[in-house]
């Protein structure tokens, strides 16, 4: 899905020098050029996601086992899951990017790791399985136990896992909308070269 | 010290450090004449490799987040501009107990011009003139009509947007015009209206045209990153490259000033440093030096300089080295805005900061505090970045398509406000050298003392009552739990150095019993020693203080030209 194949406008041995510097160029070069900055964005865009693609089909986590990963990557889809609009954060690489964070920080091999434990745990303690061996109800009532923090108050011995997942729900969020289909679900427009700022557009009510 | 080496070469100038002020004085200096060399404790820039403009989120394997995920929330993403932070590897800093102070450096060619905000504020000429309108503080040696001239050459010389508007507190300059403004800057502009606060077109050191040769800005939202075009001011882009084409400047980068060397003149002769590339110990010879290195590492420089002459460090007879400090009071709210979900997708980039602002609009009348404050805002449909749905993941919690689709309507719809207000100088706010620490290269290091007083704490307690008015007027809902009483942030009111304005630890003054430097920024004690950085600066109005530091450094190598050339130095 990733493939650039055709699409590029520069020679495969362009460095990121020479995009840079015709970025600058376009730029400072006027109305006849100005369109090659867009172009060269974009190929030094396909680059980086040529580069992940090839390493994408068989992706070995850094730090977390493969059944965490696993649990990892099934809870990120489900706070952030496919719809209509877009996928979900699995097709957006929140789990690798989660995974490189914290197999470089300690913090959060305790928050994350332990906290998949704790799930576990609980899940065993509640129905005998693993979180991935649940039932779809079981893993939904599990989770919307965790996902609020009124119900830690409640209950105290689920304060762990809501504090884990609250760490979680952030992560996940910033890896669905830093990558390029949580950006288009957003809808954000920008990151270009512009003549003039064209403003507000006209609309009632802003 | 045997080993040391000892270049022959004896510079007409030595400047210490290469940012806003050491930038100015260069190209000064170099264009006037005289032989100039620079230290810069920190790396060369490169823009072409180092900036991250244009990049996206995704291009970067951290996501900007850094290693750890530990620049996460923090101002120096990996996306800023390259080589600021608030810890150095190696070169610490203490706060002393019952004291929080954030220290914001930047090691590398161009110094923190690489990172700041490129808002250009003009002071106002009862900005001069504290003690003698309210009686508290101290007036500057200078007033407005003496440095107006300067705030017109830097304007035209780097380009600064905004528009005539006649407003006592934040004087007119000579300016380009300024961005249309965004839809969130329509909005708050028209609350502002209703309420009878002044909102006008922000001043920034951007380009809307092109100038002096450097090309108009292409709205990008990212000058926070670093420019590739050079269409913002920076240091290293606009004030080095003209020194550097005189062919009598040169730059010394990775040296790290370690001492001022006075003879037994009692004149400055040399600066001794630290090749950190070599972690060997080097010295540089000149006739005058400026010291620009930035206010708190200007002061640790001079209080690091001691000798029998000089015991209590250089140029620091009357002991207000280090004293003084401030920096500005800050203090911030957020709303959300339910009218900006109609917002239909569009570029909303525009430059990086903010195209409107509030300046200091009460400036008519008595208020529960001394001086003034001003409020920045910004939001909207930025590019997204790691940490922008903390919030509300916090506030609505939950999980799945309805967590999904909160994200999407909630997108743009938040507003910022930043109050920014004048600290008046107290006793318990000033910086020393520690007894027992050094950093990496064996220079003893800074230890901070910090304390707001009351008149900031009720500074930011209007400052939230403003926000709350201005979001709830236009129908929003404010977002902000700033603790009222108490604690170690009354009112939201932000740790001491946190909003990077730190000035005053050299001030000048027309007593060198109770100051360091006379109105040209030259040291009272040792004539041939200047320090034209925010280290200089008598008060600390709500004007974020790079242009005053850049019309200051301008002024005061016009005064060191003179000089030289009359053979005084």
């Amino acid at each position: 899905m990733f493939s650039v194949s055709g699409k590029s406008v520069f020679p495969r041995s362009v460095t990121r020098r020479d995009i840079l510097k015709s970025l600058t160029m376009g730029v400072m070069a006027g109305s006849v050029l100005r369109v090659i900055p867009a172009q060269a964005a974009e190929y030094a865009h396909h680059l980086v996601q040529s580069e992940k693609a090839s390493a994408a089909g068989g992706y070995t986590p850094k730090f977390f086992s493969p059944h965490h990963y696993k649990t990892l990557q099934a809870l990120c889809q489900a706070i952030i899951p496919p719809d209509d609009h877009s996928g979900g954060a699995v097709e957006a690489g929140a789990p690798e990017f989660i995974d490189l964070l914290t197999s470089e920080n300690k913090d959060y091999q305790l928050k994350l790791g332990g906290g998949l434990m704790w799930l576990d745990s609980a899940c065993g303690d509640r129905y005998g399985k693993t979180y991935l061996d649940c039932s779809p109800e079981q893993q939904k009532q599990i989770l919307d136990l965790i996902a609020y923090r009124k119900n830690a108050k409640i209950d105290l011995s689920l304060s762990q896992g809501v504090e884990f997942f609250a760490f979680l729900r952030n992560l996940t969020a910033d890896g669905f909308f830093t990558s390029e289909i949580g950006i288009k679900d957003l809808q954000y427009i920008g990151n270009t070269y512009l003549k003039d700022f064209p403003g507000c557009p006209p609309v009632t009510g802003a | 010290m045997a080993q040391v080496i000892r270049p022959p070469k004896l510079y007409d100038v030595c400047i210490i450090g290469s940012g806003a002020a050491g930038g100015t004085a260069a190209k000064i200096l170099a264009e006037g004449g005289l032989n100039v060399v620079m230290l810069e404790a920190g790396p060369p820039l490169d823009p072409a490799r180092d900036y991250k403009e244009h990049f996206w989120p995704y291009d970067l394997e951290h996501r900007g987040a850094g290693v750890g995920g530990k620049l996460r929330g923090l101002l120096n993403t990996e996306f800023l501009a390259p080589n600021g932070a608030w810890e150095i590897d190696g070169e610490p800093y203490i706060s002393a107990p019952g004291s929080t102070f954030r220290w914001f450096r930047s090691r590398i060619v161009g110094g923190r011009t690489n990172h700041w905000g490129r808002i250009a504020l003009r002071l106002a000429p009862v900005d001069f003139k504290s003690r003698s309108t309210d009686g508290v503080g101290d007036d500057w040696p200078i007033t407005y009509q003496e440095i107006a001239p300067y705030y017109d050459k830097v304007e035209s010389y780097i380009g600064v947007f905004g528009t005539k508007e006649n407003i006592a507190s934040a004087p007119d300059g000579v300016f380009l015009p300024p961005p249309k403004p965004r839809c969130t800057e329509i909005l708050v502009k028209k609350t502002c209206d209703e309420m009878g606060i002044l909102c006008v077109p922000s001043r920034m050191a951007i380009l809307t045209k092109a100038l002096n040769g450097r090309p108009a800005c292409h709205y990008c939202a990212q000058c926070g990153r670093g420019c590739i075009t050079g269409s913002n001011f920076s240091s290293s882009q606009v004030m080095i490259p003209p020194a550097q084409k005189t062919g009598r400047f040169t730059l010394i980068t990775n040296a790290m000033a370690r001492e001022i060397i006075a003879g037994k003149d009692g004149k400055a002769e040399a600066v001794s440093y630290i090749d950190k590339s070599t972690r060997t110990e080097k010295r540089v010879k000149a006739r005058a030096f400026i010291v620009a290195a930035s206010a708190c590492e200007s002061a640790r420089l001079l209080l690091n300089s001691r000798s029998s002459l000089f015991p209590d460090g250089l140029a620091n007879s009357s002991g207000v080295v280090g004293r003084y400090l401030t920096d500005s009071v800050g203090s911030s709210g957020t709303g959300y805005f339910p009218q900006l979900e109609k917002m239909p997708p569009h570029n909303h980039d525009g430059i990086g900061g903010m195209h409107m602002y509030i300046p200091w609009w009460k400036f008519d009348r008595k208020n529960e505090f001394l001086r003034g404050y001003h409020i920045e805002f910004y939001g909207g449909r930025f590019m997204p970045g790691v940490g922008d749905f903390d919030d509300l993941c916090e506030q609505y919690e939950g999980y799945g398509a309805s967590l999904k689709q909160k994200c999407r309507a909630m997108y743009g719809t938040v507003i910022g406000f930043e109050g920014r207000g004048e600290m008046i100088p107290n006793e318990r706010s000033y910086c020393e050298i520690d007894p027992d620490l050094v950093d990496q290269w064996g220079i003893p290091v800074l230890r901070f003392h910090w304390q707001w007083g009351d008149n900031e704490i009720r500074m930011a307690r209007d400052m939230q009552e403003t926000f709350r008015s201005i979001i709830a007027t236009a129908g929003g809902t404010y977002l902000t739990k700033a603790n009222p009483e108490g604690g170690s942030r009354p009112y939201g009111i932000t740790d001491g150095g946190v909003i990077i304005h730190e000035l005053g630890t050299v001030r000048m003054g027309n007593n060198p019993k109770t100051s360091a430097l006379n109105k040209y920024c030259q040291a009272y004690d040792v004539k041939n020693l200047f320090v034209t950085d925010g280290a200089c600066f008598v008060t600390n109005p709500d004007k974020n203080p790079t242009l005053t530091i850049l019309a200051l450094s301008w002024r005061a190598s016009e005064y060191l030209l003179d000089q030289a050339k009359k053979g005084n130095l």
